[in-house]
């Protein structure tokens, strides 16, 4: 669906204490128009707990329930358990958290969830740290960027979630991307109309996080998946599809751009162009973008 | 590269004596000064700020960071690191200190030396994060299962935060028990002067280590080298002890006596007796004007500042009123409130919580004084005044 034919209705309304070119503000209003108002949403610990509530004012036009950092998925499995007892099958279950409640703290109960075949929506905004606490390193962090816990940049590379899920066989997962809103909005509606456990990941660029201005939040979104360092796609009972840019990469229809486009307006970055280039480091994490392409090529062509 | 504690090196790391620093930074300090070479963390408000001090510190004197994919994760490579042989330490908030409770029992019941540092905020559960609170006081005495001793330090100010963990360190390593540094949001996020201490001002103790001969060596009994110590000789991983280190409940030898009453009672009673046998010579506390007083305000941590404004404040008015501050609360320093409710009528214990405290004060005091709570939630300080009109005499 265009951007224009989205519906009219508004879920997170003013209010919103989110930071200049929040990614996440941005990603879960296309969410919800695109769930509509039969839904409801589990929040772990991560920056939309705070930032759509903070006092004197709820952003949120459905009912949420703000869970503890570890426990989205099985707390969204009970909710599930008992709206379907009492015959609700029309209302869509959401579990919505961060990359540092998915990757690292959620694991656990994510992959319970998905495996006991829970029938709700699990989406992972992913910023790729932890910003609510200040900028952490989380499992999603990309190798050699700067976070306050990784001071001269993170020496191991980002976990592949999209494998781990995978490993799963739910009926559906997919990654998309802010940048991309009809890629986002598509995928989170073909999701509702699946029946069983689904998981999307929304690449979502943050500005102090990353180090960035606040109005490059879009455009560093399509520069990662231009370059490479995000994909879009989906798989749907274990068949994958590539969408858009990263399907015309996956073809060879179109090389990726330098990821060094991507890392140079980003600060946390920053150590790896000044005062010298290194060289070594940056080359590391392209080879290491190559060679998972070289594998999406060699299963997913 | 081999961890060995360079008091040289450390202080290089550290910079100049005297610094403008975080509450939470100085626990950093304190961590590097005591010889701790291991941190493993996650990242929670309002304790951040020690994992990430720890992070850019540590691996500079020669030290090992982790982050941890969780809380649970983080004490549990903190007791691993422990028996490895490293001085091992994490640091975290509420939620954070609740996910660890399981790991804490562990760390009692396998004697591994261990510091936790909790920066109290406002709960239950998420409660207000960047703000401070005194709520884990008992949960850090009774939150895990079963029986046990906990070792409890609460810090007043910046400097005591650099202190008190030396002293948790210390405290953990003598006793091979987990030691918790409580401190909180307000003095976690303080910004005060600390004067680092000089290397010959430092008293560091570190554990007993096994020396005996390998096969008359025995894992979880008294000392087999100290007289009269009922913490054992510490078999460090990779020094050729066969150690077989287990949460069940184990005989003296180490292995599982599950179904053994009389072994889980010897074990028990060695572990939290070896910690109260030397319950008065643990007590830290600092008084104030308590000679002559006839009221008795008993205070520990941040709460401790506004309690003492308002004893001045009574003092100028010529109300007979003194301070006990509680330096280390737990185990519980019995003597001292007996001996204090005996002399005062009256008992006022203020405490950022809805009073938790006050319980063993009242315990203790035995009804020989009254004895007042006065709580208060929510993340804000007492102001003085709300202290001083429990001192006026009505």
């Amino acid at each position: 669906m265009a951007i224009k034919d989205f519906p009219i209705e508004e879920y997170v309304l003013p209010g919103s204490a989110a930071c200049p070119g929040c990614p996440a503000t941005i990603a879960l209003r296309i969410v919800l128009k695109a769930l509509g108002k039969k839904t409801v949403m589990i929040v772990p610990a991560c920056c939309t707990a705070v930032i759509e509530s903070l006092y004197p004012h709820t952003s949120f036009n459905i009912p949420v329930m703000n869970i503890a950092f570890e426990a989205a998925a099985a707390g969204a499995a009970g909710v599930e358990a008992a709206l379907r007892k009492l015959g609700k099958n029309d209302v869509t279950v959401l579990a919505w958290a961060g990359d540092g409640g998915t990757y690292d703290i959620g694991l656990q109960a994510l992959s319970g969830a998905l495996e006991r075949e829970t029938n709700f929506i699990y989406i992972c905004y992913n910023n790729q740290i932890y910003s609510n606490t200040g900028i952490q390193r989380s499992g999603a962090t990309p190798y050699a960027a700067w976070t306050t816990t990784t001071v001269g940049g993170k020496k191991e590379f980002r976990k592949e979630m999209g494998d781990i899920i995978r490993a799963h066989h739910i009926p559906y997962s997919a990654q998309t991307c802010i940048s991309y809103p009809d890629d986002l909005y598509n995928k989170v509606k073909k999701a509702k109309e699946i029946e069983g456990p689904k998981y999307i990941e929304i690449l979502t660029p943050c500005p102090p996080g990353w180090r960035f201005s606040m109005e490059k939040t879009v455009e560093m979104g399509r520069l990662a998946v231009e370059t490479g360092v995000w994909a879009l796609y989906e798989c749907k009972n274990d068949v994958v599809t590539f969408n858009g840019k990263s399907r015309l990469i996956l073809e060879n229809k179109i090389k990726r751009v330098p990821i060094e486009e991507w890392m140079r307006p980003q600060g946390r970055f920053k150590h790896l162009f000044v005062p010298k280039k290194d060289v070594k480091r940056i080359k590391a994490l392209e080879e290491h973008i190559e060679k998972i392409w070289e594998r999406y090529r060699k299963y997913y062509i | 590269m081999k961890y060995k504690r360079d008091p040289k090196r450390i202080r290089e790391v550290l910079g100049d004596k005297i610094q403008f620093i975080l509450g939470d930074m100085a626990c950093v300090y304190g961590g590097l000064l005591a010889g701790c070479s291991f941190f493993a963390g996650y990242p929670i408000t309002p304790a951040s700020e020690v994992a990430e001090g720890m992070a850019r510190l540590l691996p500079r004197v020669g030290g090992t960071y982790i982050q941890m994919e969780d809380e649970i994760g983080s004490l549990a490579a903190v007791i691993g690191a422990s028996w490895g042989g490293a001085k091992a330490m994490t640091a975290t908030s509420g939620p954070g200190f609740s996910l660890m409770m399981e790991n804490y029992g562990y760390a009692v019941m396998t004697e591994t030396p261990c510091v936790i540092v909790n920066v109290q905020r406002t709960g239950p559960s998420t409660g207000q994060p960047t703000l401070g609170a005194q709520g884990d006081m008992m949960q850090v005495r009774w939150g895990t299962h079963g029986d046990f001793e906990a070792i409890a330090l609460a810090p007043s100010t910046v400097q005591e935060c650099m202190d008190l963990t030396i002293e948790a360190f210390n405290l953990a390593e003598k006793y091979r028990n987990p030691v918790c540094v409580m401190t909180d949001g307000e003095i976690g996020h303080l910004r005060e002067r600390i004067v680092i201490p000089d290397e010959k001002e430092l008293k560091i103790i570190n554990r007993v280590p096994a020396t005996i001969d390998k096969e008359k060596f025995i894992p979880f009994s008294n000392s087999q080298i100290q007289k009269n110590s009922k913490v054992p000789d510490f078999p460090t991983f990779g020094t050729g002890y066969h150690t077989y280190v287990t949460g069940l409940t184990h005989n003296i030898y180490g292995f599982p006596a599950t179904d053994k009453q009389k072994d889980h009672q010897e074990l028990v009673l060695r572990i939290t007796t070896k910690i109260t046998d030397d319950r008065e010579k643990l007590t830290m506390v600092e008084k104030l004007y308590i000679d002559d007083a006839k009221i008795a305000v008993v205070t520990y941590g941040a709460t401790a500042r506004p309690a003492e404004t308002a004893v001045e404040m009574a003092r100028r008015k010529g109300i007979k009123v003194g301070m006990l501050r509680l330096k280390l609360v737990w185990p519980f320093p019995i003597k001292e409130i007996q001996n204090l409710a005996s002399q005062v009528d009256k008992i006022v214990v203020p405490e950022m919580n809805l009073g938790q405290i006050v319980h063993p004060i009242r315990e203790y005091s035995e009804g020989q004084c009254e004895v007042v709570n006065v709580p208060k939630v929510g993340g804000e300080m007492h102001l003085p005044h709300e202290i001083f009109k429990y001192l006026e005499g009505k």
